[in-house]
């Protein structure tokens, strides 16, 4: 009975704001040949480095999955969207982890105002120098495994750069929107945007940091929606 | 009667050492600028919080940490031996002027601890350190005679350009995310930085060449001969060539253009935007290949190969004086250089930028600014001394032993 009572309550208040929880999936392919990765020779020569890794660790300007599926692309909503609506932060952290000398994830997005945790899960110091372009930049030492430093971005801005100095071959990004709807395409290509979406059509783009961008077209009905779009090797 | 001052061995053999550990920190800039790593070190004028004299080895053993944390530790140990420097050139009469000096430092620092809060503690620690080794200097009593002016007046130069050149490294890496005209501090102070430091070096050598036992050896003549002009116009364009390559370095350029002679097989590539894109997509990384570092590249190339013809010409020109002549001598000694630069600057197109040949190219180039230098000066010089004492007869400058000219 009590449950039936939060239901109602729940339909009640979607109703209210004419939103809904909504879900745009779908899948960015690579079009053409991605050149082969190569390996980041710095890291076997880094004593510290070298030493965490047992196979060579290769570039990962293309990561290309099953079905020519690519990762690492940022796809968001880019226009559509009532004009002047404020959304809430979400609660969630994305965790950007320098493992093994590595940004791990690569390709991070978050919301202006959602906390990142930039984590160093090695057991020696990096540091971390966020190039930013719109947003101020920051630049701190990671000292011990385990350190954790939470950071928030105040603006939208694509393809934030973190590097770090002491290892120059690490690097991530950050993509940074005013709005909660954006996912990261996984090994494969696969990508979700969930979130209190009302019905009706989006122009989607996909940012991949070598490929560039392309956009898309989306219709929402009944709260589901899917989306395939290419990007070219450049 | 006593041995002037300018010929003292000892005086000499020391400055040529602090040449050598400043062509040695001219390096390991270079090669913190070529690995990236000049952010490894957030802070200044500590390290990781640290006095930087304290840092723990095992920190500094890590990474890019090691270079750039070396790099801070061998300039303040140049720094100090500069001030030491100062006040052997200057003799006595610099004790003054240098507890002067240290005295104010360490005011202003004892002036920052005391009443500008903990933001400035570090800053404050370091200036009165840096205080201390002046007023050690000031009350070091041995060395009370002096060289001659123009040594001392270089000396002083010295002094001040390590501090103002600690300064902008210390700038470089606490300003590095302040813009200013869409430039980032680390640009701006970098360049800076790298600039002023090879000039410092030039100075440097200059200095221990007027320190030098065989400069008194060195006479001068009005001949019509010395390249004074050009000598002087290629030491522009080494000076320019020096900021072009240090853009950049800064902005890296260094890749921008992959192939020799032409340039993404153009004799000037177009930097429309699908051209951009054809160049960017050749290469590894994210990061789209601009205009301005297309430009700079080419007005690199461009210069080195001004620069090259204009050494040539001072070389060619100062055949004509006699073997023993200094210009001369000199003068072959800037275009070897050059040529080295020139070969070592293909070199790093053409192997994809390595660390090292790109440290080397540094180092080079700051040799051939120094010897530039010194060949204008040797060329130039005899004007000055035809009108401090007239010769004569015409004679050709010539650079013999102190011996054969006793």
């Amino acid at each position: 009975m009590k449950n039936t009572l939060k239901f109602a309550a729940s339909m009640a208040v979607v109703a209210a704001t004419g939103a809904s929880a909504a879900e745009i999936t779908g899948k960015v392919k690579l079009n053409g040949e991605a050149p082969a990765a190569r390996e980041i020779t710095p890291i076997k020569a880094d004593k510290l480095c070298g030493a965490l890794h047992t196979k060579p660790v290769m570039t990962r300007t293309y990561v290309v999955g099953a079905d020519k599926g690519l990762a690492n692309v940022a796809v968001y909503i880019k226009a559509g969207l009532p004009a002047g609506k404020t959304y809430t932060v979400p609660a969630t952290k994305p965790l950007i982890d320098q493992v093994g000398c590595v940004y791990e994830p690569l390709v991070s997005a978050a919301m202006v105002g959602q906390t990142v945790d930039i984590k160093n899960s090695d057991a020696f110091m990096h540091n971390v120098n966020c190039q930013a372009k719109v947003n101020k930049g920051f630049n701190f030492a990671q000292a011990t495994a385990g350190q954790v430093n939470p950071k928030t971005f105040d603006k939208p801005e694509l393809a934030v750069k973190l590097i770090c100095n002491v290892h120059p071959w690490m690097s991530g990004y950050v993509h940074v929107f005013d709005h909660p709807f954006f996912a990261v395409t996984d090994k494969d290509g696969n990508f979700t945007i969930s979130g209190d979406l009302p019905d009706g059509k989006y122009t989607v783009e996909a940012n991949h940091l070598k490929s560039g961008v392309v956009t898309g077209e989306v219709e929402v009905k009944g709260g589901k929606a899917t989306l395939s779009l290419e990007l070219a090797v450049k | 009667m006593s041995t002037p001052p300018s010929a003292s061995t000892g005086l000499f053999r020391y400055s040529f050492g602090v040449t050598l550990a400043t062509l040695g920190l001219v390096c390991i800039g270079g090669l913190v600028t070529s690995k990236g790593v000049g952010m490894a070190v957030p802070d200044w004028p500590t390290s990781f919080g640290y006095n930087m004299f304290a840092l723990p080895i095992s920190t500094w053993r890590t990474g890019g940490i090691f270079d750039e944390h070396t790099h801070r530790i061998w300039a303040s140990t140049v720094g100090l031996l500069v001030v030491f420097l100062t006040r052997w050139v200057g003799g006595a009469a610099s004790r003054r002027i240098l507890a002067w000096i240290g005295s104010t430092e360490l005011a202003v620092g004892a002036g920052l601890l005391a009443f500008a809060g903990s933001n400035w503690k570090n800053e404050a620690q370091f200036l009165m350190g840096i205080s201390a080794v002046v007023l050690l200097a000031a009350l070091t009593p041995w060395g009370r005679n002096q060289a001659s002016s123009t040594a001392v007046r270089m000396a002083w130069m010295a002094f001040w350009t390590v501090q103002v050149q600690g300064s902008l490294g210390g700038l470089r890496v606490v300003l590095d995310q302040w813009t200013v005209a869409g430039t980032t501090g680390g640009i701006l102070f970098g360049v800076a930085h790298g600039c002023l430091g090879q000039l410092f070096f030039a100075l440097l050598v200059c200095l221990t060449f007027r320190l030098a036992p065989v400069w008194e050896s060195i006479r001068q003549s009005d001949s019509d001969s010395y390249p004074r002009f050009l000598s002087r116009m290629a030491c522009l364009l080494v000076l320019g060539q020096l900021l072009l390559g240090l853009l950049m370095r800064h902005q890296h350029a260094g890749l921008a253009i992959p192939d020799l002679p032409l340039a993404h097989g153009q004799v000037w590539p177009a930097t429309d935007a699908a051209s951009l894109e054809r160049y960017s997509a050749r290469r590894d990384g994210f990061e789209p290949i601009t205009p301005f570092q297309i430009h700079i590249h080419m007005f690199h190339r461009l210069n080195a190969i001004l620069t090259l013809a204009a050494v040539v010409a001072v070389f060619v020109k100062t055949r004509s004086l006699p073997q023993e002549a200094a210009a001369r001598k000199m003068a072959s000694v800037w275009f070897g250089l050059v040529c080295t630069q020139f070969t070592l600057g293909i070199l790093t197109v053409l192997y994809d930028k390595p660390a090292d040949i790109a440290t080397a190219h540094v180092a080079v180039g700051s040799l051939s600014l120094s010897a530039g230098i010194l060949t204008a000066w040797l060329c130039g010089r005899n004007s000055a001394v035809k009108s401090a004492e007239p010769l004569g007869k015409t004679s050709i400058p010539q650079m013999t032993t102190p011996a054969a000219v006793g």
